[in-house]
C-alpha cells in the first residue's frame, strides 16, 4: 500500500491541479471554452419560480365525446342504421338502436380496421370501449384511449406554455413534461410570478359568436356573462371565427376613442368567413368570447373584408398586451391548474448563498483545526487532502454544470465533516498496529490494508442513501444527494491518493523516528 | 478500557423505553407536517417597518378567511413566516399583497412563496415514506450480503431505533417535518449504518482472532478499539452540522437539527444496540466460520 511510482505521482498531481483549475473557474473568468464552466445555482439560491401545472383533461374528454355523438350518428346513417336516444352522461355516451342492428354496432366498434374506433396494435386496445346494457350501449374511452388523449393534449399544452413563456422573455426557462398530464416550469431569476401565473392559468379560447335574442337558435345558445360586469347576454353556439384563425394580435392605441385595443389580423380562411358573416349581419351584435366570458359585443356597422379588426373592452395597456400575447401564442387544449408553486425572491437567494458560504467556511475551519490538533503533522496531511477534496468536488460539479442548491451546500459541508472519517480510520488503525510493530513502514502499510474494508463498507452505505435521495427527491433535495454522492468518490480519491501519497513521502523520510503518529 | 458492556442491560431498557415513548408520541401527538406534506401556502415576508408585529399581521390575515393561519417570526425581528391551509383561491397571494399594501403601506418584501396542492402533498408524503423504506431495505440487503444475519439484525434494529427516536423527538418538540427532514432522515440512515459497520467489522475480525473470548467481552474490546475513531468522526460531523445549524440560515435549521439528533443517536445505537444484539444472539467464532465455509 505504500509504494507510488513516479508516473502515478505525476498523474495524481495533474488530476488535482486540473480540478483546482476547473473549480476556480467559478470565480475567475477563463477565455478557454473547456475551462469556462460554472456551477448552476438552483432556484433557491438565485431566486426564481418553480411551477407544477396539471392539465385538466375532463373538458377535453367531454368535448371529444360530444363531437363523437355527431360522428356516430352520421357514420351509421350511411349504413341506414338510426341511432336513438344518444346522450352524454358523466363521460359515458349512451344510445340505443333497433334490436336487429345490435350485432352490427358491436362488430363495427370492435373492428380493428374501423376508423370510427381506432385500434392501437401496440397496446392491443381500441380507443373506445363499448358495453351492452339494458336497451342499448355505453361507449367510453378505454384506458389506452385516455392515455393517448392525455399525451396529445400534454404535447399541445407544452408547446403553448413554451410560446407564452418565450413571449414574456424570461431567461433560460426550463419547461418539462411530468407524467402524462403535468408540465413542470422553472423560471430562474423571476421575481414576481403573478403575471406568468395568470397567463398560464388562462385557456385563451377565443370565439366570435352572434348575440341572439332567440334562445331557440338552431345551433343552440347559451347565457354568458360579461368579463367585468355582471350583465349577461344570450349568445349563439355557432362559432363564426375562433382563435385558430388569427395570424397576429397586437396591443394598439385607438386614436379616435383614445382607448387601448387589441388589433388582430386573420388568415385567408378567417378573413373570408369574417367578411361573409359581417356583410350578412349588419346591425347585429357580434360577441367576442374569451374562455366563456364576453369581452365585448360590438354592433356590426359595416362589412369587414380586410381580414383585420380590433377588440375593445376597457383594456389597460397591460391587459391588452397580455391578451394579444395569449392570442398570438394560441389556446391551450385544456385548462391548466397550478398544483405546486415555489418562488424565492432574489435577495433571499443571495442571503442563502451568503449563509451557506459562511457555514461552509466556519464548518471547514472547525474541522481542520480539530484534525490538526488531534493528528499534528498527519492532521496537516489530512487537511491538505481535505482542501483538495473540496476543490475536486466543486470541480466535478462544475464540469457537469450541476445545479447547486442550499441543501447542496449543506451536503458539501457534511462531506467535509465525514470525509475525515476515512483518514481517521486509517490513522487510528496505524496507531494500533504500532503497539505491536516497531517498523514504521510495516505498521503504516498494514494500517492502510486492514482499514480498507471498513472504509469501503462505510462509504457504500452513505452512497446508497444518496442514490435513493437522488431518484426520489426533487429540486433542492436532489442537489443535496448529488453533492453527498459525488463527495464520497472525491473523498475516496483524496484519501487513497493524495493523503496516502503525502503520508508515504513523510513516513519514508522519517521511518526511524519513534512515535511517528 | 471502558467497560461499555457493564451497561448493556441498562441502556437496552433505556432504548426500548425511548422507542416506545417515541412511538406513543408519533401515534398520539403525531408529526407536525409542513406544507410539503399537508398542502397549503407558506409566505416568508420581510418588512421594512419595524413597528409591524406578529399579532397585527395575524389579525389582518384572520379577517381574510384563510382558515387556520399561523404567523411566526422567522430568524430576525423583521422577518415573518405565514402559513395557512386554504388552497382554493388562485389569487390569494395577490390579495394578501394588496391587503398588506393597503394596511401597512408598501413595506413588504415577499421573499418566498410556496404553495402545495393537496394532490401534490399526498404524493410527496408517499414518495418520502417510500424513499425511507427503500433505504432501510437496501441497507438490510447490503449488510445481509456483507455480514451474517445476526449482524444484519443488529444493524437494522439500530437503524430503526435512530429513525424512530429522531422522529419521536421531532414529535415531542413539535418541529416541522418537510422535504429536507426526509433528506436528513435518509442521511442519518446512512450515517448510523456507517458507524455500526465499522464496529461490526472489528467484531468480526476479533472473532476470528480470539476463539476463547466470549462475545460479551469481545464486543467491548471492539468498541474500545474503534472508540477514538467513532468519537472523532462524530465530532467532526457534528462540528460541520453545528456550523450549518448556527450559520446556514433559517431554511437549513430543521435539517441540521434532525441530523445532529441523528448523529448522536447513531453513535449511541451502534455501541448500545447493534452490539447487544450480537451478545443476545450468542454470536461466536462458529457463527462466522460456518458462514465462511459455506461460501
Amino acid at each position: 500500500m505504500l509504494y507510488f511510482s513516479k508516473l502515478r505521482i505525476i498523474f495524481i498531481t495533474l488530476i488535482s491541479l486540473f480540478f483546482v483549475l476547473i473549480a476556480s473557474s467559478n470565480i475567475f473568468k477563463f477565455s478557454n471554452e473547456v475551462l469556462d464552466k460554472k456551477i448552476n445555482l438552483g432556484l433557491d439560491l438565485q431566486g426564481g419560480s418553480y411551477l407544477l401545472l396539471e392539465i385538466d383533461n375532463s373538458p377535453v374528454i367531454e368535448q371529444k365525446l360530444q363531437n363523437l355523438t355527431i360522428t356516430i350518428k352520421n357514420y351509421f346513417k350511411d349504413k341506414k342504421i338510426k341511432i336513438k336516444n344518444i346522450k352524454l352522461i358523466d363521460q359515458n355516451l349512451k344510445f340505443s338502436v333497433d334490436d336487429k342492428f345490435r350485432q352490427t354496432i358491436l362488430e363495427t366498434f370492435r373492428d380493428k380496421e374501423s376508423n370510427l374506433n381506432p385500434y392501437y396494435p401496440r397496446f392491443k386496445s381500441h380507443q373506445l370501449n363499448i358495453t351492452e346494457e339494458e336497451g342499448g350501449f355505453i361507449v367510453n374511452y378505454s384506458k389506452q384511449g385516455i392515455v393517448e388523449l392525455k399525451t396529445s393534449s400534454q404535447d399541445q399544452a407544452l408547446e403553448i406554455v413554451r410560446r407564452r413563456i418565450d413571449e414574456i422573455g424570461t431567461n433560460e426557462p426550463n419547461i418539462l413534461k411530468r407524467g402524462n398530464d403535468r408540465i413542470l416550469v422553472e423560471l430562474p431569476g423571476l421575481d414576481d410570478p403573478m403575471r406568468i401565473k395568470s397567463l398560464l392559468g388562462k385557456t385563451a379560447n377565443l370565439t366570435f359568436r352572434f348575440v341572439t335574442n332567440n334562445s331557440e337558435d338552431s345551433f343552440g345558445a347559451e347565457k354568458l356573462k360579461y368579463e367585468d360586469t355582471s350583465e349577461e347576454s344570450i349568445v349563439s353556439k355557432r362559432i363564426i371565427l375562433s382563435g385558430d384563425n388569427l395570424l397576429d394580435a397586437q396591443p394598439r392605441m385607438n386614436s379616435e376613442t383614445n382607448e387601448t385595443v387589441v388589433s388582430f389580423t386573420l388568415d385567408r380562411v378567417g378573413a373570408k368567413r369574417f367578411g361573409k358573416a359581417t356583410s350578412a349581419n349588419i346591425g347585429k351584435q357580434l360577441a367576442i368570447v374569451l374562455d366563456g366570458k364576453i369581452i365585448s359585443a360590438p354592433v356590426i356597422r359595416d362589412t369587414i373584408a380586410s381580414g383585420s379588426g380590433q377588440i375593445s373592452g376597457g383594456f389597460t395597456f397591460q391587459s391588452a398586451t397580455d391578451l394579444a400575447l395569449l392570442l398570438r401564442s394560441g389556446a391551450l387544449p385544456a385548462p391548466l391548474n397550478i398544483i405546486e408553486e415555489r418562488t424565492v425572491g432574489p435577495d433571499l437567494g443571495q442571503d442563502s448563498i451568503n449563509a451557506g458560504m459562511i457555514a461552509l467556511i466556519i464548518g471547514f475551519a472547525l474541522v481542520i483545526l480539530f484534525i490538526l490538533i488531534r493528528y499534528k503533522i498527519f492532521g496537516l496531511i489530512t487537511n491538505i487532502a481535505l482542501i483538495i477534496n473540496l476543490f475536486i468536488l466543486i470541480g466535478v460539479l462544475t464540469i457537469f454544470e450541476a445545479t447547486l442548491t442550499l441543501p447542496g451546500i449543506a451536503g458539501i459541508i457534511l462531506t467535509v465533516g465525514m470525509a475525515v472519517d476515512a483518514n481517521v480510520l486509517i490513522f487510528e488503525r496505524i496507531k494500533e498496529e504500532l503497539k505491536n510493530e516497531k517498523n514504521n513502514l510495516i505498521a503504516f502499510d498494514s494500517g492502510y490494508t486492514k482499514s480498507k474494508t471498513a472504509i469501503i463498507d462505510a462509504n457504500i452505505t452513505t452512497l446508497l442513501a444518496a442514490i435513493i435521495l437522488f431518484f426520489m427527491g426533487s429540486g433542492p433535495i436532489k442537489g443535496f444527494s448529488l453533492t453527498l454522492g459525488v463527495g464520497i468518490f472525491t473523498t475516496l480519491f483524496s484519501v487513497y491518493f493524495i493523503a496516502r501519497l503525502l503520508t508515504v513521502l513523510y513516513v519514508s523520510r522519517n521511518k526511524d523516528k519513534e512515535r511517528l503518529i | 478500557m471502558i467497560a461499555f458492556n457493564r451497561y448493556y442491560n441498562k441502556f437496552n431498557i433505556l432504548s426500548i423505553s425511548l422507542v416506545v415513548i417515541s412511538l406513543l408520541f408519533l401515534i398520539f401527538k403525531g408529526l407536525n407536517f409542513g406544507i410539503d406534506f399537508k398542502g397549503g401556502t407558506l409566505i416568508e415576508l420581510r418588512s421594512t417597518d419595524s413597528k409591524i408585529n406578529v399579532s397585527s399581521l395575524r389579525d389582518k390575515l384572520n379577517q381574510m378567511n384563510l382558515g387556520d393561519v399561523s404567523v411566526k417570526k422567522f430568524g430576525n425581528e423583521t422577518d415573518f413566516l405565514i402559513k395557512f391551509e386554504v388552497d382554493n383561491n388562485k389569487n390569494i397571494i395577490e390579495e394578501i399583497k394588496q391587503n398588506f399594501d393597503k394596511s401597512y403601506g408598501n413595506n413588504f418584501d415577499f421573499r418566498r412563496v410556496e404553495n402545495v396542492g393537496p394532490k401534490v402533498s399526498a404524493e410527496l408524503l408517499r414518495s418520502g415514506v417510500i424513499a425511507i423504506s427503500v433505504a432501510l431495505a437496501l441497507m438490510l440487503i447490503y449488510i445481509w450480503i456483507r455480514f451474517e444475519w445476526q449482524f444484519s439484525l443488529g444493524a437494522i434494529l439500530a437503524l430503526f431505533h435512530d429513525v424512530i427516536v429522531t422522529l419521536g423527538l421531532f414529535s415531542l418538540l413539535g418541529l416541522e417535518i418537510n422535504l429536507s427532514i426526509i433528506a436528513a432522515v435518509l442521511t442519518i440512515v446512512g450515517y448510523s449504518m456507517n458507524d455500526t459497520v465499522v464496529i461490526f467489522d472489528r467484531v468480526r475480525e476479533n472473532l476470528r482472532k480470539y476463539s476463547d473470548i466470549k462475545i460479551f467481552d469481545l464486543t467491548n474490546i471492539s468498541i474500545n478499539e474503534t472508540l477514538s475513531r467513532t468519537l472523532i468522526t462524530s465530532i467532526t460531523t457534528l462540528l460541520a452540522l453545528l456550523s450549518i445549524f448556527f450559520f446556514g440560515g433559517e431554511v437549513l435549521k430543521g435539517f441540521s437539527l434532525a441530523m445532529i439528533f441523528g448523529v448522536i443517536f447513531g453513535t449511541y445505537s451502534s455501541i448500545y444496540i447493534a452490539n447487544t444484539v450480537l451478545v443476545r444472539l450468542r454470536v461466536s467464532q462458529k457463527t462466522i466460520l460456518k458462514d465462511e465455509e459455506k461460501n
